[in-house]
This record gives structure tokens, C-alpha cells and sequence, in this order.
């Protein structure tokens, strides 16, 4: 039955892709599996990205960008692949998707057997998600989809993780997001390869795309691109698709990246580990303390 | 732990009010589920392709509008032409009692009116997928009967 809907995916049928995406993505089937099947990963061209993280905070336009960026993709011929992740209540698992609401492109008749858009729940219990869109983007690619943007919200660290898969990392900023000393704090920008900053139809989109150049130039290394964009209007959207397109990796969060996939691979045994409910349920008992359940995780996490 | 259900939950054809649609994704959320909100004003092809891209186990149709009769088949019937047979779908809105037969002989589920409380709709969902072959386009006759 798997092989099924496998040998139907490499035909290009859609619903057999989301399926084996599901399969992937509920640990029933495994990615080398798939990849048996469906076939190698292609090995990019040198120097060309494959996968293409877009993540920023919440409300700076990230999807309604995404959605110009794919229009002007597509026209060009290229087909792309979507995985936009959001997060999972920890309290009830249940997840409400709605990044489709601000895709038009994937309604574009023109278009739309060019682009495909797959939401992806962050989930609590079924393993390590970055590792799991890992594999989504592997199946992904091997059946013939060229790019495939992860999109994520920049919020916690599974949603940073994900982006940290990616060969190239966006950043999405808006106007109006604190003065410049916010452009020198740690965090997500020193991953970027390039800031778009978003809704510059505002005031103070300049004044924010100067701030952060600014601190990167203080940084060693390359400078990112800057570009300003505004989602609403159109504006700047053809002209950074270009930009991203070609997008040279900047080198400068190479050694943070392996980092975040390091911890992914080691959360992930974690995770999937038989003994982690048995631990968690002992816990809350009361029969072991932490320390006890931490030296036990250790014990197995070195297996 | 076993996998959340995949619910897009859709608003098909010219109809502004959401309100409900929203209550209904929020409480299958708040119950554990991934749901998938397509927004305003989605024609049928785009509902059908939305379910068969996000590999969704059920598709709720919300209509507010007076335009079920046409909406809710025509989704129907592109669902049984993608081969989306074994998706389970319900509907919900201003749907008239008398309108109702005619949408289960197509293969809806359930219909929810006004009023209706939303555990219901969890209590259907726990019992659809119990039933053998309630899927849009398979064979049971089984509908759930709702209190409103």
C-alpha cells in the first residue's frame, strides 16, 4: 500500500504527494523508504540553493510576501514547494493553519501546478518537527520541485530550527519594530542571508533597513542584502525574487546552523525515545527527580 | 499518542461572515485537531485542491449565504472527480431543514445549524471516522443527526 502511493507521487499525482508527505510526517513511513523509491535527492548546481527559510516575528508580512515572491518564481518557470510551518498548542496539540489565507498564487490557474503549499504543524509528541521537515523537504525535492521555501514563524526555537535547515535564510522585518539599538540585539538577524524589510509603504521602513545595515556592516564577514519591500502594494517583490534567487550563502551563521541541526538530530533521539513517556510518567509521580531522569536521558541519548 | 486529524474547515462562495467558521476551527483546534482555515469567498476547485494539497481527513463547509444547494454539491462532486473519495465531509451555516436531504444524498455527513454546540461537532468527528465508508464519495448512508 505505501509503495502505492509512492510509485503514484513520482507520476506527479498531488494527492499521493501529500500522502507521503503525511507518511513522512506521522513516522509511518521513513525517508529512506521513500527515497527508494522515488529516488535520489539531486545534488544542486553548484553554488544554488535548494531550500530557502523565510521566518521573521509574527505580522511583518511574511506570507503575503511569500505569496509575491512565488507569483514571480512561477512565472519564471520554476516550480516551487511550500512547507509553512506553525506551532502546535503544547497544551492541546491542536493547531489552527492559515498561512493558505494569504496565498493567492496557489488560486492562480496559471500557475498553481507550479507551486505547492503544505502546512505543517509543529506537534508535541511525535519527535523533533525540524528533523521531520527535513525529510519533507528531501521527499520534496526528489520528486522534481526545484526550490522549497520553509516559512515559519521566527517565535520559538523547534520554528528557528526549521530555518536553520534551510540553505539560505530570510529574514522578514518591518517598520516600526524598536529604534536601532533592537537591530543590535543577538538573535535571528546574525543567521540571515538577507533582510527584506516589509511594508515599506510605512514611515520608517528606510530608517529600519538602514539601522540594520548598519550593524552588519559593523559584523565581520559579508554583508547581507538589504532590500525593502512592500507586500500590499507590489512593490520590490520582482526585484527581490531576483536577488533571492541568486543568493549567495553569506557565511556567517554556517557554524550557528550545524549547531542548531546538531541539537535537532540529539532532540530528536530524545524525543522518539520509548523510555521519554516512561520518564515523564515517573516524574510526575514523583518516583525519580530530575536529575535522576536527566542522567537516564543522558545514558540514552549516548547510545 | 495518535496523529491529529487534518480538518480544512471552508467558506465557499460569496459569503462575508465568518464568525462561525472561525468558532468551529477554534473549538476542533482547542480539541487537538490541525485545521486548516482557507479564508473568505473560495471557489469549489479551490477548496478541493486545498484538501487534496493538505492531505485533510475531513472538510467542514461553512454557508451563510442561501447559496448551499449549488456550493456544497459542486464541492461534492469535484472531491469524487480527484479521487478524494474517502474525505469526510460536514457543513454548517444557515442551511434550512428542508435543504437537507438533498446534501446528505450527496455525501455530506452532518449539517450544523445555529445553536448547535460545538462538542457536538467533536462527538461527530470521533464518530465518523468509526463508521465504515463515510467518505464523501463511498458507499454508507449514514448521516449524523444534529440538535440544530
Amino acid at each position: 500500500m505505501t509503495a502505492e502511493f509512492l510509485t503514484e507521487a513520482k507520476t506527479g499525482d498531488r494527492r499521493s504527494l501529500a500522502r507521503t508527505l503525511s507518511a513522512i510526517e506521522n513516522r509511518t513511513l521513513r525517508l529512506d523508504e521513500a527515497l527508494a523509491v522515488l529516488g535520489p535527492v539531486p545534488i544542486p548546481e553548484d553554488g544554488n540553493w535548494q531550500t530557502l527559510a523565510i521566518t521573521g516575528a509574527p505580522g511583518v508580512g511574511k506570507s503575503c510576501l511569500l505569496d509575491g515572491l512565488l507569483t514571480s518564481w512561477a512565472k519564471q518557470g520554476l516550480r516551487v514547494a511550500v512547507l509553512a510551518v506553525d506551532p502546535s498548542s503544547p497544551r492541546t496539540g491542536g493547531a489552527l493553519l492559515g498561512d493558505r489565507v494569504r496565498m493567492t498564487v496557489v488560486d492562480d490557474k496559471a500557475l498553481n501546478q507550479q507551486i505547492y503549499l503544505r502546512s505543517v504543524a509543529t506537534r508535541k509528541a511525535s519527535g523533533s518537527v525540524p528533523v521531520i521537515v527535513e525529510d519533507m523537504t528531501k521527499v520534496l525535492l526528489s520528486l522534481g520541485w526545484e526550490k522549497v521555501v520553509i516559512e515559519t514563524v521566527g517565535a520559538g526555537q523547534s520554528e528557528v530550527r526549521c530555518a536553520a535547515l534551510a540553505d539560505r535564510i530570510v529574514v522578514v522585518e518591518g517598520p516600526a519594530r524598536g529604534d536601532g539599538i533592537q537591530a543590535e540585539k543577538a538573535g535571528l538577524l546574525e543567521l540571515a542571508d538577507a533582510v527584506l524589510v516589509n511594508k515599506s509603504d510605512l514611515p520608517g521602513a528606510e530608517l529600519h533597513a538602514d539601522e540594520i545595515r548598519e550593524s552588519f556592516e559593523l559584523g565581520i564577514g559579508s554583508t547581507p542584502p538589504v532590500a525593502l519591500t512592500s507586500a500590499l502594494h507590489g512593490t520590490g517583490i520582482d526585484e527581490a525574487a531576483t536577488v533571492l534567487l541568486a543568493l549567495p550563502s553569506s557565511g556567517r551563521s554556517v557554524r550557528a546552523r550545524w549547531r542548531e541541526r546538531l541539537l535537532a538530530f540529539h532532540e530528536r533521539k530524545i524525543l522518539e525515545s520509548p523510555k521519554l513517556d516512561d520518564l515523564l510518567h515517573q516524574l510526575a509521580k514523583g518516583s525519580i527527580d530530575l536529575d535522576e531522569a536527566i542522567s537516564l536521558i543522558g545514558a540514552f541519548a549516548d547510545e | 499518542m495518535s496523529e491529529p486529524w487534518r480538518i480544512v474547515v471552508a467558506k465557499p462562495g460569496l459569503d462575508g461572515h465568518d464568525r462561525g467558521a472561525k468558532v468551529v476551527a477554534r473549538a476542533l483546534r482547542d480539541a487537538g485537531n490541525e485545521v486548516i482555515y482557507t479564508g473568505l469567498r473560495r471557489s469549489a476547485q479551490q477548496i478541493v485542491d486545498t484538501v487534496r494539497d493538505e492531505d485533510a481527513r475531513f472538510l467542514g463547509l461553512s454557508s451563510l449565504s442561501g447559496a448551499h444547494q449549488h456550493l456544497f454539491p459542486r464541492v461534492c462532486d469535484l472531491l469524487k472527480q480527484e479521487g478524494l473519495n474517502d474525505v469526510i465531509v460536514f457543513g454548517g451555516g444557515i442551511i434550512p431543514v428542508d435543504d437537507r436531504d438533498a446534501l446528505f444524498a450527496c455525501g455530506i455527513r452532518a449539517i450544523f445549524g445555529p445553536g448547535t454546540p460545538t462538542s457536538e461537532i467533536l462527538q461527530f468527528i470521533e464518530e465518523a471516522v468509526q463508521v465504515e465508508n463515510s467518505g464523501v464519495g463511498e458507499a454508507s448512508d449514514w448521516y449524523w443527526t444534529s440538535s440544530a
